[in-house]
């Protein structure tokens, strides 16, 4: 049994194996792998007796189910109107110099990877991000390099 | 303070009790009758932005007759410049989970949920036990309903009542074709209440001051009060709780910073307001509607850059399901880079209006309808902005 199945099992006995489950237990294996491969998602649809179809078009609908393998802290900044009119820009680009990655890739210890997301409810305190599932609000280049500072050294 | 001040309510944020769930458990000693019209006397109308009267909704699902029921809250509050369900649940969840236990006796369902959207999870743990609270105070009741928390993943679409039972099922977030509507079939294709947040606080706090006192607050179409997430442009921003019915002039003297150009009432789903019209604008369902959002520009703004963020928004969120909407977002925000470039004559953009026009008729969902709302009242109001 590979690693996924026995972590799938675990998910599936918390959440049950109905259709119902699908979402709570793709957001499990996110929690703990930070991607969903291919075979994880095969093996819940055999654990949840679904097509691996149906895993993988729900899957792929949600921008926080990522199917390409992820950084150990996912940075979504935020790039929704207010945010972006209150330095988005500057804060990507602190982002991208202190991470030397562009938008889009992870780093090459696999600790960070930098995307941007729709408004993430923090617009009367852009610009604003998530290193997963922690906000970060009030944004200046001083405190992106404070907060990534203590990532790099978590 | 002067009279040209907008009166402050506290009627969501405010302490109602020192016990906890007491009017939880005076109402539910009450007839589902009474319950009932209370709630329509009281005017109460959806908070969530489409407005459909509360009351309304509660009895058709309730004259339903089914073997399972439910109520479910919508948290999944996505809509750009939208923030007031977080700081609702974060600071009163009690008001908001006795909403749902009225609403579930009501209807007659044994289960609720709330879909939180996943950009909210860090409060969680928070919400967990505040929920442990009301599980217990529900069994010192005898209320034998048990609320529970589901999780979005990011996806805009699924604060439409039909999309975030397609999630909650498991599947994508696409929706449904209406009718059936979600008082005959929702969640599991059973009778399901669906309400916003602050709808419940709503339902809460009329059961405590009775509809005619609430009914005292706002204007005839728009009765009570609302929670306005401010932002963009301005001094002030933040949640503040005001009547409904003012008109926007007054709103902007008091949350603009003296420069305001334009107000975006509702979010990018709503409508664009220029400073021409803020005289004649009433925020309200008798005249501009919103969830809540209230993004102010100023003069340093450039509109074109405010629709094109809009558009790719809803370029990005568009569930891709119908040809209206996942080709229409595309080709609006396509044909207004064309025409800022030079590539396209002006005259397109009439083109594209009559396109954003189509997709207020052909679009399956709110999504694909709404964007017409944004891109006429950004295009018509500030035209020289798209061209030059």
């Amino acid at each position: 049994m590979n690693e996924c199945q026995e972590l799938v099992r675990e998910l599936a006995d918390k959440y049950g194996r109905n259709r119902t489950s699908l979402l709570p237990i793709l957001q499990g294996v996110i929690e703990k792998n930070n991607y969903l491969s291919d075979t994880c998602m095969t093996d819940i649809a055999k654990e949840l007796d679904l097509s691996a179809a149906q895993v993988f078009g729900t899957a792929t609908f949600y921008s926080f189910l990522d199917t390409v393998p992820r950084g150990k802290y996912i940075i979504r900044v935020c790039q929704t109107i207010t945010c972006d009119m209150h330095g988005k820009k500057m804060i990507i680009q602190t982002l991208e110099d202190m991470l030397k990655i562009k938008v889009g890739e992870t780093t090459p210890d696999k600790k960070f990877t930098l995307l941007e997301t729709n408004c993430l409810g923090w617009c009367h305190e852009g610009p604003a991000m998530l290193i997963n599932e922690q906000p970060f609000s009030g944004l200046t280049t001083e405190k992106v390099h404070d907060i990534i500072s203590e990532y790099i050294n978590k | 303070m002067s009279e040209q001040t907008l009166k402050r309510v506290d009627l969501i944020f405010g302490e109602y009790s020192n016990e906890k769930y007491k009017i939880l458990a005076d109402t539910m000693k009450r007839s589902n009758e009474d319950i009932l019209k209370d709630l329509l006397d009281s005017g109460l109308r959806g908070r969530g932005g489409a407005g459909f009267p509360t009351a309304m909704k509660w009895k058709f699902t309730a004259d339903t007759i089914s073997d399972e029921k439910f109520v479910i809250c919508n948290a999944d509050e996505g809509e750009p410049g939208t923030f007031k369900d977080r700081e609702i649940l974060l600071r009163v969840p009690r008001k908001v989970f006795s909403g749902m236990a009225i609403c579930g006796k009501v209807i007659g369902a044994s289960k609720g949920y709330m879909y939180l959207r996943g950009e909210y999870r860090f409060m969680l743990p928070e919400l967990m036990k505040e929920l442990d609270i009301y599980h217990e105070h529900a069994k010192n009741l005898g209320l034998n309903f048990p609320i529970e928390i589901r999780l979005g993943s990011g996806a805009y679409i699924c604060g439409e009542e039909s999309a975030l039972f397609e999630s909650m099922e498991g599947g994508r977030g696409e929706p449904r074709n209406k009718p059936p509507y979600p008082t005959t079939s929702g969640f599991m294709k059973k009778p399901t209440v669906i309400n916003n947040v602050e709808t419940f606080v709503n339902v809460l706090m009329i059961m405590r001051l009775g509809p005619n006192q609430y009914k005292k607050l706002g204007t005839t179409d728009s009765r009570g009060s609302k929670v306005f997430s401010v932002s963009g442009d301005t001094p002030i921003p933040g949640i503040y709780e005001l009547e409904l019915g003012m008109p926007l002039d007054r709103f902007v003297d008091e949350f603009g910073d003296g420069d305001t150009k334009a107000v975006q009432v509702g979010g990018a789903s709503g409508f664009c307001v220029p400073r021409k019209k803020f005289k004649d604008t009433v925020i309200g369902f008798e005249g501009v509607p919103t969830g809540g959002s209230m993004m102010i520009f100023n003069s340093s703004r450039s509109m074109y850059n405010v629709l094109h963020n809009y558009l790719k928004f809803f370029e990005e969120e568009s569930c891709g399901q119908c040809t209206p909407c996942r080709v229409g977002c595309q080709q609006l925000r396509k044909g207004i880079v064309a025409v800022k470039k030079g590539e396209k004559k002006a005259v397109y953009l009439d083109q594209l209006m009559k396109l954003s026009e189509s997709m207020k008729i052909t679009a399956k969902c709110g999504l694909g309808q709404s964007v017409a709302n944004s891109f006429s009242s950004i295009v018509n109001n500030f035209k020289e902005e798209m061209i030059y």
